[in-house]
């Protein structure tokens, strides 16, 4: 007889990496009905085809460098829908394809793949994107009739200066999605569906969306507004543009975010102020994707300065038993 | 209402399959081997050598150490031999093997019915010479850590009925079946330690034994009996005294140096059962369970050997994986059955082939192990530095303070070998302190 020795523990827990990952694709599908409903079977493609891209790029890379392949663990399958989600319902198929292969093979595997990568990878492939055709990624398009049109963020900026001709949207519109932006980030109502799941079943930290998206909020009152302080709408500033995706999707990736408690606290307020500061003041019109990335960068650095104190750390021993040893 | 806990842990399925089962005392077998090292501390010397007669009780193995515990035959015999042999804890160690005469020849037992009349220090003496160990696995000798140095005041001795392993149930069924023994032997505890206050601490997912305990200790001054919620690992002495008392015991240190003394119940009705009879510590309850044909709770005399327990519960179901003595969290994975039930072995477990803990996929860094650890570690980042050869970081991240409960490994989704690396840490970091004292 054969008997098998290790260490224990001798059972684990049945949620392996495919599983709880398989419960961010299934929390990812709200929003990607909404991205249908509002701008058709051509956004669905896109969708599609990112993912779809992003997991050939894995196994070929694989393949190619000799790797066990491990695309049958769908982290892959994640960084390709939120990829697409990031792109604009018209972008052009090469978009998808070329920000995918980007993302997988540049910003995940040549650092070592799962987790080894250092930023967010479909956020790594947005802001290439974003860099190299600025113009096809800024060409947004309304709901249901798909006209060219101005996405609703630039309306924070609180320059005094009215974008001509381009109305507030009503806060549900805002809520449901029907309003201009990319593709999976305007339904804040699918996105909130999928991220309190995540937080029921415990995959996600509820800190991280609870701080970034408290922080966005508080600050986007106070600093948001076109006349001085405490005159900004914070929740305009929840539902418009990329927040819900990030707080939820992005900025809660396992791999780039810290491990800590406090840590990831630390981590969701530097979003949501950078997320502010760069809305209000900076050159772009949406911050979220470039704070979450810059967030990333620290992680390591706050992972180091939130180790929480062991158990049994602040209590001293009693004099009578200090000379023991 | 919601029961008392601790931050951290885990709640894995429980497979208490046993939990209904009476204790059912097994036929004595045909030899016993009897470790003379089955408690932490100093290892015995024999007091028997090959060809000697020996009755039940009688002491066959003792050392000159205050951290150690004599050990007693548990059938009367022949003694065949005195050699190393296989131990649960994985290596050989030497042993006296006795073959069973068919007769119940035991020594004359002196009984102390009423511990409340002796001294502390001879109850102490008693518990010593009854062979006594902690019976919830770690067989830390239970005359020690009942006289804690001079001048420490213990104000509440706990005994543990968490019982938070899965599939163990031989506590639960000694509270159910055998309260009043555990009453007896916690009475002579609690006048030992000079503790006025008991607590017996029973997880809520065991509301006979509650009930049970409750009926057996009511009238008693001092005594409470308290349901505390059901989460791995909450029988842990560390935090079994945070749930209850709020207290942490220090980094390092151990119950005593926050006022409380912890006993498994099992302890307690071997104490009782020393007191009430004079017998000392020659038998002990074990769960076999998991892939076998009937699994059951079984009382076995001390050194039998592993294969008797199997055959006695109708033998494997199906092909055996692994076989571990102990629960499954925090058990030892046996390479023979020729191993021994020892003073520590709570449970006999065996997992088949669908049990088989999947190969190790890269660290995601989803962050479970450090919400999961109870002692506040960072199980992730250790093992990464573990196996970078950085074992003064891993020192620095209080590697020394993991008490190897399995939380981190059990939520691992990449199934990393967490508690392993940390071990293994631990085994270097203590390797390089003695290198560094000498």
């Amino acid at each position: 007889m054969k008997l098998v020795v290790s260490s224990s523990p001798h059972l684990v827990s049945p949620e392996s990496v495919p599983v709880l990952m398989r419960q961010v694709v299934l929390a990812l599908l709200p929003a990607l009905v909404a991205a249908g409903y509002f701008f058709g079977p051509y956004a669905l493609f896109l969708v599609v085809l990112s993912a779809t891209t992003a997991v050939a790029c894995e196994a070929a890379w694989q393949k190619a460098t000799g790797r066990p392949v491990s695309v049958h663990d769908w982290s892959a399958v994640i960084t390709g829908i939120l990829l697409a989600y990031n792109l604009p319902p018209r972008a052009p198929w090469w978009l998808a394809v070329v920000g995918s292969a980007f993302a997988i093979i540049v910003a995940k595997q040549l650092f070592g793949g799962l987790g080894h990568n250092f930023i967010n990878p479909a956020l790594a492939g947005r802001a290439f994107l974003l860099a190299s055709w600025p113009a096809a990624m800024t060409s947004w398009v309304t709901p249901f009739d798909a006209r060219t049109t101005a996405t609703p963020l630039p309306l924070l900026i609180p320059k005094g200066q009215e974008l001509a001709g381009v109305a507030a949207p009503a806060y549900r519109d805002l809520f449901v999605g029907s309003v201009p932006g990319c593709l999976g980030e305007t339904s804040a109502l699918a996105l909130l569906a999928g991220g309190l799941y995540l937080i029921w079943r415990r995959v996600i930290d509820w800190r991280i969306p609870a701080c970034y998206l408290g922080t966005a909020a508080v600050l986007g009152w106070v600093l948001g507004g076109p006349r001085g302080l405490f005159r900004g709408d914070p929740l305009y500033h929840l539902l418009a543009g990329g927040l819900m995706l990030g707080a939820f999707f992005m900025a809660t990736d396992w791999v780039t975010t810290p491990v800590t408690r406090r840590g990831r606290i630390v981590f969701a307020v530097g979003c949501g102020i950078l997320t502010v500061l760069i809305r209000v003041y900076g050159g772009y019109p949406e911050g979220v994707s470039y704070s979450i990335l810059l967030m990333n960068l620290a992680t390591p650095l706050i992972d180091r300065y939130t180790v929480p104190r062991q158990f049994g750390a602040q209590a001293r021993k009693p004099a009578a038993s200090r000379g023991g040893r | 209402m919601s029961a008392r806990t601790f931050p951290g842990g885990i709640h894995p399925a429980y497979h208490k399959l046993t939990a209904g089962s009476p204790i059912r005392d097994l036929p004595p077998p045909a030899q016993v081997v009897i470790p003379l090292h089955q408690h932490t501390g100093a290892p015995c010397q024999p007091l028997v050598q090959k060809g000697d007669t020996v009755r039940k009780g009688q002491k066959i193995g003792d050392v000159e150490a205050v951290v150690a515990a004599p050990v007693h035959a548990s059938l009367p015999g022949k003694v065949v031999a005195v050699e190393p042999r296989p131990h649960p804890a994985g290596r050989d160690v030497p042993a006296v093997v006795v073959e069973w005469d068919g007769s119940d020849a035991t020594v004359d037992l002196e009984p102390h019915p009423d511990p409340h009349d002796l001294e502390p220090t001879r109850i102490a003496e008693i518990i010593r010479e009854g062979g006594l160990v902690g019976l919830g696995g770690a067989a830390f000798p239970t005359a020690v850590k009942v006289r804690p140095p001079a001048g420490t005041v213990i104000d509440t001795y706990i005994l543990n009925g968490a019982e938070c392993e899965p599939f163990l149930t031989a506590d639960h069924r000694l509270m159910v079946e055998n309260p009043q023994s555990i009453v007896l032997g916690l009475r002579a505890l609690m006048k030992a330690a000079g503790a006025p206050r008991a607590i017996v601490a029973i997880e809520d997912n065991k509301p006979d034994a509650l009930e049970a305990m409750a009926a057996a200790t009511r009238g008693m001054p001092g005594v409470s009996v308290e349901a505390v919620h059901t989460k791995y690992p909450q029988g842990s002495e560390k935090h079994l005294i945070k749930a209850l008392l709020g207290r942490e015991v220090p980094s390092g240190g151990l119950p005593f140096h926050v006022g409380v003394v912890v006993s498994n119940v099992g302890t307690a009705a071997a104490v009782g059962e020393l007191f009430a009879t004079g017998i000392p510590l020659v038998s002990r309850v074990v769960t076999v369970t998991g892939r076998v044909r009937e699994p059951a709770n079984l009382r076995v005399p001390i050194g039998t050997p592993f294969s008797v327990l199997v055959e006695a519960v109708g033998g494997f179901n199906g092909d055996p994986l692994k076989v571990i003595a102990g629960g499954p969290m925090m058990g030892v994975a046996q390479y023979s059955l020729e191993a021994p039930v020892v003073k520590g072995t709570s449970g006999l477990l065996v997992l088949g082939p669908e049990d088989r803990v999947p190969e190790p996929t890269s660290c995601v860094r989803c962050g479970r192990c450090v919400e999961s650890c109870p002692m506040r570690l960072l199980p992730l980042y250790l093992e990464a530095y573990y196996r970078a050869g950085m074992i003064e970081q891993t020192e620095a991240l209080h590697a020394m303070d993991c008490i190897e409960c399995g939380c981190c490994g059990w939520v691992c989704p990449a199934r990393r070998p967490l508690v392993q690396s940390i071990r293994l840490a631990k085994l270097e970091i203590t390797a390089r302190r003695r290198r560094a004292a000498s």
